[in-house]
Formats: structure tokens, sequence, C-alpha cells
């Protein structure tokens, strides 16, 4: 299981992971061999077989849609990178626009 | 060891503020060179530890109550730093504790040590604060991910720690520092304000100086949690008291495929069949059991790991919290380099592999077939239960290993898990007890049992502990 340049720097567009040059060739080559050491997992028999997505068996729990915030919005802005007034702040979203 | 600390604390032999002073200052002395802790809270302790002193004046103790521990840098804790150990959350303040931090306040807590990168490792190597270093072996680790945790305990920097365990990050660094880990049953504790890695597979657990104490701290942190939805309500047991209670005549099973496998250390083996002779002697039995997709277990586990790495690490994006790179100019560039400035390249390989395999076209070949072979294992262990009440096997391969050996190529780094890997798929709780020396370096067996036994474990751990064996 080979994967090309073109599918790492793909990969790595889906992920939002820019990459440099030399990581690209460094990820080509583990993700391969990563990918080779999984692929054992085709030579066992699984028809049939119900997925294991859960181990405990447990049911949806439910609980009443009752409002129970337990931060103000001071506390919640506190750990913000970057705010204006009582918002977050980002960058331009549209290439060129400023702000 | 807790037990003893409880008595001084009650009868004011010690104060709970002499106690954490203690403990700092070895901390002050050990950590530059241990690197457990990345993150140290003098003032905060010594606060808490004052609270405690007067709670104890007032007759108001429980268990933990002024006792100094360590929390591994997953856990949130309300205004304290809490990074993952990555950089994309360096100068995180969480406005929320975790639930486990919550159960352990009338503890003290001394600081948040290392771990593996949002805990994606078997060595610490991957933090960004660099490697904890083996207390019996500076030239080697203290495994991972809950290296930092396994090391300050043994080390004495800490009374106990709590760990998280998705591949076994709990048991593999208790192994190789010669301490206890106990790897909880899927649902028993809550993660709630645990960062999470791999939500189908993580828990949180003690690793403690000994068995008893593993037991104590257990009791504190189980049960239901309303904040986390994968918590059962079953009762929680009275773990300490019915410790010394070990039934007699349990039947103990030793999986065949764990001891075939390639690599492992002939004086693992060894001390463990010796163990087991012992245990025989007080009147258990003693099988093989089979668990035959043993070997699949890795190869499963680095697909749906990942997979769910590539989910929940989706969150840090440079938007809300944590770290956004300065050089981005526009919305797609924010996410785009501050994930390739703050991902370190375990969380990058991890991400990109799991992002491929749930990519169109591709979800059947590995995350559903990964599912499939997931269940073939909990069958094999379910069928292998019918037969035997616990298993006893090897934690790791072989004692701690060198600083660097395995960097280079990830695949020997995922074989490190080999031996925990398969319980932690089948959501099953196991317990890793120190069981001799090879060359200066701690050794360890686990005991694995069905879900919901931890007492059961704790119960034979006990007895494993109290054998005399070589050291």
């Amino acid at each position: 299981m080979s994967l090309s340049r073109d599918q790492v720097i793909h990969i790595a567009g889906l992920a939002r992971i820019a990459l440099t040059e030399a990581e690209i060739e460094k990820f080509q080559k583990e993700l391969s061999s990563i990918l080779d050491y999984v692929q054992q997992l085709q030579s066992v028999n699984t028809t049939g077989v119900q997925p294991t997505s859960q181990v405990t068996g447990l049911e949806n729990r439910r609980r009443a849609d009752i409002v129970n915030a337990q931060f103000t919005r001071e506390q919640m802005l506190a750990s913000a990178i970057e705010t204006a007034e009582d918002h977050l702040k980002v960058k331009s979203i549209f290439k060129g626009y400023v702000s | 060891m807790l037990v003893d600390l409880r008595r001084q604390l009650d009868s004011k032999t010690i104060s709970a503020v002499e106690l954490t002073e203690q403990f700092l200052r070895t901390i002050a002395e050990k950590n530059p060179q241990l690197n457990a802790y990345v993150s140290v809270l003098n003032d905060y302790a010594i606060e808490q530890a004052k609270r405690c002193d007067d709670d104890i004046a007032q007759g108001q103790i429980q268990p933990l109550t002024g006792i100094p521990y360590a929390l591994k840098d997953i856990f949130c804790v309300k205004g304290i730093e809490t990074t993952a150990c990555s950089n994309i959350l360096r100068g995180y303040i969480p406005p929320y504790s975790a639930t486990v931090a919550e159960r352990l306040r009338a503890g003290v807590l001394l600081g948040k040590t290392n771990t593996d990168e949002f805990t994606m490792g078997s060595s610490t190597e991957t933090s960004a604060f660099g490697v904890t270093h083996n207390p019996y072996d500076a030239d080697r680790v203290s495994g991972g991910s809950s290296g930092g945790s396994a090391a300050a305990v043994a080390a004495g920097l800490a009374t106990f720690g709590l760990g998280t365990d998705t591949g076994g990050s709990i048991r593999q660094p208790a192994a190789f520092c010669g301490v206890v880990g106990l790897r909880p049953t899927y649902g028993r504790v809550s993660r709630y304000g645990a960062i999470a890695m791999a939500s189908s597979l993580d828990t949180v657990g003690p690793i403690t100086a000994t068995v008893e104490d593993c037991a104590i701290v257990l009791e504190q942190i189980a049960g239901f949690d309303a904040l986390d939805g994968t918590t059962s309500d079953r009762p929680v047991e009275q773990y300490q008291a019915i410790l010394r209670n070990v039934p007699t005549g349990l039947r103990i099973g030793l999986p065949t495929e764990y001891f075939e496998t390639e690599g492992l250390h002939p004086g693992i083996r060894q001390a463990i069949e010796q163990i087991v002779q012992q245990l025989k002697q007080a009147g258990h039995t003693v099988q093989a059991v089979s668990i035959p997709h043993t070997k699949y277990a890795v190869p499963t586990y680095y697909i749906i790991c990942p997979c769910e790495v590539s989910s929940n690490l989706a969150r840090y994006d440079g938007i809300k919290y944590g770290f956004r790179a300065d050089s981005a100019e526009e919305l797609l560039e924010i996410y785009q380099q501050s994930r390739a400035q703050g991902f370190g390249v375990e969380a990058k390989r991890r991400i990109m592999i799991g992002t491929y395999a749930l990519s169109a076209g591709y979800y059947d070949a590995y995350y559903l077939k990964a599912m499939q072979v997931r269940t073939l294992l909990r069958q094999d262990f379910a069928a292998a239960f019918n037969e035997v009440d616990v298993m006893i096997a090897p934690v790791t391969p072989q004692p701690a290993f060198k600083i660097g050996e395995k960097t280079t190529d990830p695949i020997q780094m995922f074989l490190e898990d080999v031996f925990t890997i398969p319980s932690n798929l089948a959501g099953l709780p196991a317990i890793t007890v120190p069981c001799g020396k090879i060359d200066q370096l701690p050794i360890a067996l686990q005991v694995i049992g069905p879900q919901w036994s931890e007492g059961r474990l704790l119960q034979l751990g006990y007895q494993i502990e109290h054998l005399p064996h070589d050291s």
C-alpha cells in the first residue's frame, strides 16, 4: 500500500494541516508503511460479523432538556485567543478583505 | 502508604502543610532531572493543604484529605494551565475541572505530570515538554503515555497519580517504573474534563505505590457521572474493604498467544511463571486459554485509534482557544498553519491516517473492518472468561527501553503495546503489579478480568504483591 505524493497532500488538505516539502516526503513513507502494516486485517474473515463501536452495551441515556449553563460569558471568553467586545475575534474569512 | 499517611495526618503527627512541603521539596530536588512534572503548583498546593488542615482540625475527614497527589496534564483543572503536553494547548486555562479532579478535591494537587502529546505514545517522547526519565535509569524512558505520573509515584514525588489508558498508557509506564496501575472497565470512571484521544477506548485510572492505595483511589474516583454519558450506574464496590478477602480456588488463565509472542523477554516469562506456581500453591487453579485474534489487536487499534483521533482533534483549529499561528492571514490559513505549528509529528501522523481511513471509499476497508475484528476479539475474551475467572499476562515484552531507541520507526513504538491493547479493545479492566527486576529494571505482570471485575483484580493483585518473590 503505497501513498502517492498527491494523496498525502490531499489528506493533509482534508485534515487542515500545512506540510513542508520535507514533511510530505517523510509522511509519504511513514503513512505508507503504517497502511501496509494494518493491511494484515484483510486476511481476517469478517463476513456477517457485527462491528463494535461500544463495548459495555450501554443504551442511549436521556436527561430532561433543561438549560444548565455552568459558565458565564466572561469565563468562556477568558480562554479565548483574541476577543473584541464580547466576541471571539478571528482573521478575515475572505482573501484580500481587511477587517 | 496511604493508610499510614492517613493515620499520621489524623493523629496530627504531621500536618497536611508539612507533608505537602516535604513533597514540594522532593519535587524541587528531583524533578529537574526526571521531568515527571510539567508544572508544579507550589502556592496552590500549600493553599489546599491549609484548607485540609482546617478540615482535619474540624473532624471533616475524607479518605484522601490532605494527601498530596499528581494529575496527568490531560485532566482539566479550573484555573490551572492544562496542555495535554501539546503546543497547540500551551497557555490554555480551562474554565472547569474534570470530574476526577473534583472527586479528589479533598487531597492536595501538587502539579501536572508529563504525557505523550494528547497521550499518543508509549514513552513521553512525543511530549512538547520533553521526555520523562526512568527513575531506575536516566537513559531510559518511564513509559507512556502516563510516564510522568508513574515516574512521580516511583520516585516519591507524589503519593499517587492519575493517568489515562487508551492502549496501555497506565499499565505500561507503571510496569516500567515498578508501581501499580489500574485501567478500569470502560465507563467505570468519568472522563468528563479528560482531554479526549480515542473516545471508544479512553479510560481514567490510578497509578499508585501499592495495590491497597490503588483500591483507595479507585473507590474515590469511580462511579456514575451525569456529565459523562458513557459512565455506568452500577454501584461502586468497596474495594479497600474487600481487598484481603480473595476467594480461594480462582480459575486463572494464561493466554497462550501472549506468552508465545516473539520478543517477550524470557526473564519476564520466568518471573510470571514463578508467581503462577505460588498462586497454585495458594489454592488457585491455572490453565492455558486462547485469544486467537491477539495478533490482530495492534493493527485493529492503529486504525480505530487514529480515526477517532482525527475526529477528536479537529476541534483544535486556532479559532476559540489554544494556539493560533501569527503567520496566518485568512481563515483557511489559520486552520492549516495553527495545526501545522501546534501539533507534533505523532499527532499529525495519526490525524492523517485517520483522515485517510475515514475518507470516501476507504471506510469499509479500514474502519468498518477494524470494528468487525474488534468484535471477534471481544468474542475471544468472552469465550475465555467462560473457562477462567481472570487472566495473568505480561504487560510489556521487555523492561524499559532506551530514550530514542524506538522513535525512528512508528510501528516499533506501536508494538510496545502488544499486550495491553487487546483488553482496551474489549473494554476490560486490568491491573499492573510489579513482579521483580531484570538488571535493576522493574518488570511487571497484569491481571485482566471481565468487565466490572475491578474488585477481583485488586484482590488477586494484593495477594500477588504479598507473595515472597525475587527482586
